[in-house]
């Protein structure tokens, strides 16, 4: 998983409340037996007309947004299926970063194994970032201060769980921290198999 | 202290609890589909890992597959070598496979039950949102992502954080024909699609008590739908009584050492909840949406919502999007609204008393010359036994479809699509845009109401036909 400590970048807007999985990447990309790629699927339906063209007043069709590390967007993004497809398809592209009021869990913990940054921030916050990207002015991500820089002297400050902001900033393998715990988790396993017999 | 259901599960699944909060929780059941989790096992082969217990694992294709005559295997190219991807990822690292041409294949939120897979106090995962299926019998079962899956075929575990508790009242007594669904349509209305993010949902009163199993699993499958990953029911006789001797059941004096256990699985008299709220069940109506989000609801007697008196701005552009998308006008009659297509199953309604219900509706009637109807079973199992009922004969005479085992329309990867501009009555859980094909207009219905609707070619109070 690539490392995340800071960008530097633009920002694209998408001010759509409860963007699902399924808007971020339809179905027919789920064939994949790949993580790569989706890059060019991402948001289709959106992107594209029936005829495969691209819709010209869609953010991220349009210089410099399609060279957007950023994303800002309504509440509840990522909402619907827990399609792994969407950050990968999100991250193909080239955001490592989203922000909005609010995210969907499984989504939310979905950016997380793959270097993507969801940042959640009050409403009013992600209005003001939402005036700036439209501008095409660059916005900065500080995630080992947790601070979001957008050239005025008022930085945003940001909540992230600890160990989540270690894994990222590192590009830690959760499952190769995990093996580490094996004997543990045998141990575990051990006195579970004399409470609960019968799942075993 | 006084627990939650939730509570005790968590605990008794904790290997490990750090200081920051960071849990990580033991899996007791995963289950697996040919979508989300072929990266999963690549990156076990790209690592040298193995698949830490086989048998705590089962995998089904659900999700690709035709359900028209499989004689000729799958013809879409890519679904597939997914599927095929699937079954020799099986072979390879020891897990348990029902192939397309076993009975017992089907949609995994349906298998799981049918098969005594899932139990009571468990933790159950899947690559799935709806694996909040599981959650009918008491158990612990939530979505995960691919990376998630291949952590636990890994190491059997999850790293996760505490969610909070929310308790879900409905009490008193459903009129007739208000199904579990119009309840669940009605929570998420209630409370929003983003109402349970971070909470586990736990379901109680006695509308709930009264629901069978297949009822349960209905109101669990959408928790989802409604922000909780994972939503539950406390476990009781008819629950029991459901799991008894099927095939993955405990069995002999393991049963009786099961069932005491899991009478330990309810809520203390004084736990505490982060958030409770309390439903008048006599006041749910037939429910259908109309929008594009699961909480877009309506009463069958209420109209299409007005955007010029919606005063917030962001909902207001909601509600413009969502009728531009769905081709409705304001202020229509949800009972005038004519549809082109009917879906009866997926995960939400596909087992064998959804069916039930359905042919009661439709037994001696034709469907609508305007609509085109299909029933799809949830399961291999859900079909035989449909069909020992007779259940096949009298949809086919009345012009449905009959079809097999699989996810189908419910998400269109495979070739059951609605065409742009088509709208369907959906017994499915998810109205999004494209969801069920590009262009395609999705209106959540209970199986009777969509019964009802391919009937009479418009939605229709089914509380005045029964």
């Amino acid at each position: 998983m690539e490392k995340f400590s800071k960008i530097k970048a633009i920002a694209a807007d998408l001010q759509i409340m409860n963007v699902d999985t399924d808007m971020i990447i339809p179905k027919q990309f789920l064939k994949t037996i790949k993580r790569t790629g989706l890059g060019s699927a991402l948001f289709y339906e959106m992107r594209y007309d029936q005829k495969g063209n691209l819709i010209k007043d869609f953010v991220l069709n349009n210089d410099p947004f399609n060279k957007a590390k950023i994303l800002i967007s309504g509440k509840n993004f990522g909402c619907g299926s827990s399609r792994e497809h969407a950050p990968w398809a999100l991250l193909d592209f080239g955001i490592r970063c989203i922000i909005a009021p609010s995210f969907a869990d499984i989504f939310y913990n979905n950016c997380f194994k793959n270097g993507i940054l969801p940042i959640i921030l009050d409403e009013n916050k992600v209005k003001e970032l939402s005036e700036i990207a439209k501008q095409k002015k660059e916005i900065e991500i500080d995630l080992v201060d947790q601070k979001i820089l957008k050239g005025d002297n008022q930085p945003f400050d940001f909540e992230i769980e600890s160990f989540k902001k270690e894994c990222l900033l590192n590009g830690y393998d959760d499952i190769a921290l995990t093996l580490k715990k094996e004997s543990k988790i045998n141990n575990f396993e051990q006195k579970r198999k004399n409470i609960t017999p019968w799942l075993y | 202290m006084s627990k939650t259901i939730y509570d005790k599960i968590l605990e008794s699944h904790l290997v490990e609890e750090q200081s920051d909060g960071t849990i990580l929780l033991y899996i007791d059941r995963h289950l697996v589909h040919e979508v989300t989790s072929p990266q999963a096992f690549e990156g076990l082969r790209m690592t040298n890992r193995k698949v830490k217990s086989p048998l705590s694992t089962l995998a089904v294709a659900d999700h690709n597959v035709p359900t028209t005559d499989r004689s000729k295997g799958i013809a879409d190219k890519e679904s597939a070598i997914q599927v095929e991807t699937l079954s020799k990822n099986c072979k390879e690292f020891g897990v348990n496979f029902f192939g397309l041409n076993d009975k017992r294949q089907g949609i995994v939120h349906v298998i799981g039950p049918e098969q005594g897979f899932t139990q009571p106090g468990m933790t159950i995962v899947c690559g799935d949102s709806h694996t909040s299926t599981h959650g009918a019998f008491g158990a612990l079962a939530f979505g995960i992502g691919t990376s998630e899956v291949e952590h636990v075929l890994a190491t059997q575990t999850l790293i996760q954080t505490k969610a909070k508790n929310f308790r879900i009242n409905v009490n008193g007594k459903l009129p007739l024909g208000v199904t579990a669904k119009d309840v669940i349509l009605t929570i998420i209305g209630k409370i929003g699609t983003a109402g349970g993010t971070g909470y586990v949902i736990e379901y109680a009163g006695d509308v709930f008590r009264n629901f069978s199993m297949e009822e349960r699993m209905t109101v669990c499958n959408m928790s989802i739908e409604a922000g909780a990953r994972a939503g539950l029911i406390a476990p009781d006789q008819k629950t029991f009584d459901y799991i008894k001797g099927r095939p993955m059941a405990p069995k002999a004096d393991k049963w009786e050492q099961a069932v005491n256990y899991w009478k330990t699985l309810f809520t203390d008299k004084d736990a505490k909840f982060d958030r409770e709220i309390h439903l008048n069940a006599n006041e749910i109506e037939p429910t259908v949406t109309w929008g594009t989000s699961p909480q877009d609801i309506s009463s069958i007697n209420g109209n299409v919502p007005d955007p010029t008196v919606e005063k917030n701005e962001d909902k207001k552009k909601s509600i413009i999007r969502s009728l531009n998308y769905m081709g409705l006008e304001p202020n229509t009659p949800i009972k005038d609204i004519k549809i082109d297509k009917v879906f009866i199953g997926s995960c939400t309604n596909g087992r064998i008393e959804d069916l039930r219900e359905v042919v009661k509706i439709v037994k001696g009637k034709k469907v609508n010359k305007n609509v085109e109807a299909i029933v799809v079973p949830g399961s291999g199992l859900v079909k035989l036994q449909a069909e020992q009922e007779g259940i096949d004969i009298i949809l086919k005479e009345a012009g449905f479809e009959w079809r097999e085992p699989g996810c189908s329309m419910c998400l269109g990867m495979n070739p059951d699509q609605l065409k742009p501009q088509e709208r369907c009555a959906s017994t499915s859980n998810r109205n999004f845009e494209g969801r069920q094909g590009r262009g395609g207009r999705t209106h959540l219905v209970s199986p009777v109401m969509a019964a009802a609707a391919a009937i009479e070619g418009k939605f229709v109070d089914i509380r005045k036909i029964i």
